[in-house]
């Protein structure tokens, strides 16, 4: 097994709150990629959240949300997102979605396998990105950094 | 036109300059990225194998096709025989331009802005505009053709795309160029009068253009 796996926190600002009929589209797309991803291969681990939907919103701006999950590597994550009806869930972002102007909405960064990161990690390497850029400790698919070396025994 | 990387992608295209070594290229890249082997190459240039190997193995020199070795009888153990050399589409591609130009670069630049922006909406709908130009057409395998995909026939009702004339650039912003790769082949079919009989969908697999098309 890999010493790492990859996790990776998205955000995105909503349009209008989950119950408006607006956005029931994306609502019934939540469940239905909730499923996919729980059954592709590479997934590890998503925090469900409060509502069991995946999406966790920010406590002061409820209009952010965030999913967070774990896989295998990132060729599985990108098999999930880009090559799986996920991607026209992802075309279609603008109807639910504002745009994230110059502010990172996802980043990836290596943990050790069997470890699962928290929110407040992943919020943190989300600055760490918008601040620095990408770096090995946290990076985006455009510029992707290898697994650390498995510590010598 | 000096660096070793801008030599490399000469010589990669003046090895199709020949017009039977192009005809052995055209027959892999026909089976998308599926492996082929010499005697389907000499086949369809009728030739013999020796003279097939020859230009197979030039442009495995060239870097535009890569060789793998299999069974094809599914046999193995003693009397399976040797394994046979196949052949199919290197990963990577190969642009010359004279004078130098930069072109994926400004496109990357472009994808970035408009993601930034939010105004997918806008991209799509150009590109839906462009794709929807054209003439009236009866087929529409050859109206995909001559737009740079490579269809092919899944059964009666359903078309792929093994070819995605975005590839590199979809890959860096798959949700924004897929998306106008979509607008797009819509286009198409609208503007040759086929959208009465074909729909274009997001269809995402991997190994494939992300739209694929079906019988209405």
């Amino acid at each position: 097994m890999d010493a790492f796996h990859l996790a990776q926190i998205n955000s995105a600002r909503l349009r209008a709150p989950l119950t408006d009929p607006s956005m029931a589209e994306f609502v019934e797309g939540l469940t239905l990629m909730n499923q996919l991803a729980d059954r592709s291969p590479g997934f590890v681990w998503r925090l469900e959240g409060e509502n069991g939907d995946g999406t966790i919103a920010r406590p002061d701006d409820p209009s952010r949300i965030y999913t967070l999950s774990v896989w295998e590597t990132p060729e599985h994550l990108r098999a999930y997102a880009y090559q799986s009806e996920h991607l026209d869930y992802l075309r279609r972002r603008r109807e639910w979605f504002h745009p994230n102007g110059t502010e990172a909405a996802l980043v990836l960064w290596w943990i050790p396998a069997g470890t699962i990161p928290t929110m407040r990690q992943g919020i943190s390497r989300l600055g760490r990105l918008r601040a620095g850029g990408p770096t090995p400790d946290a990076f985006t698919f455009r510029q992707m950094f290898p697994a650390p070396e498995p510590a010598a025994r | 036109m000096t660096t070793p990387e801008d030599l490399r992608d000469l010589d990669a295209v003046a090895s199709l300059a020949d017009p039977v070594r192009r005809r052995a290229y055209e027959t892999v890249a026909a089976a998308g990225g599926g492996a082929v082997g010499r005697d389907e190459v000499a086949q369809a240039l009728g030739a013999g194998r020796t003279l097939a190997a020859f230009h197979l193995d030039k442009l495995v020199a060239a870097g535009l096709l890569e060789v793998s070795y299999a069974r094809r009888s599914g046999r193995t153990g003693p009397g399976a025989g040797r394994p046979a050399k196949l052949y199919r589409l290197a990963e990577g591609e190969h642009a010359v331009s004279v004078p130098p130009r930069a072109y994926r670069a400004a496109a990357e630049l472009l994808a970035e802005a408009l993601e930034q922006s939010g105004a997918e909406e806008a991209l799509y709908e150009v590109a839906r505009r462009h794709g929807s130009g054209g003439p009236a057409r009866s087929d529409v395998s050859e109206l995909l053709t001559e737009h740079g995909y490579a269809p092919a026939a899944e059964g009666p009702e359903r078309i792929v795309l093994r070819n995605c004339p975005f590839h590199r650039l979809a890959e860096q912003f798959p949700p924004l160029i897929c998306g106008m790769n979509l607008a797009m082949v819509d286009g198409l079919l609208t503007g040759s009068g086929l959208e009465g009989e074909w729909a274009a969908r997001m269809d995402a697999a991997p190994g494939r253009c992300c739209v694929t098309i079906s019988k209405k």
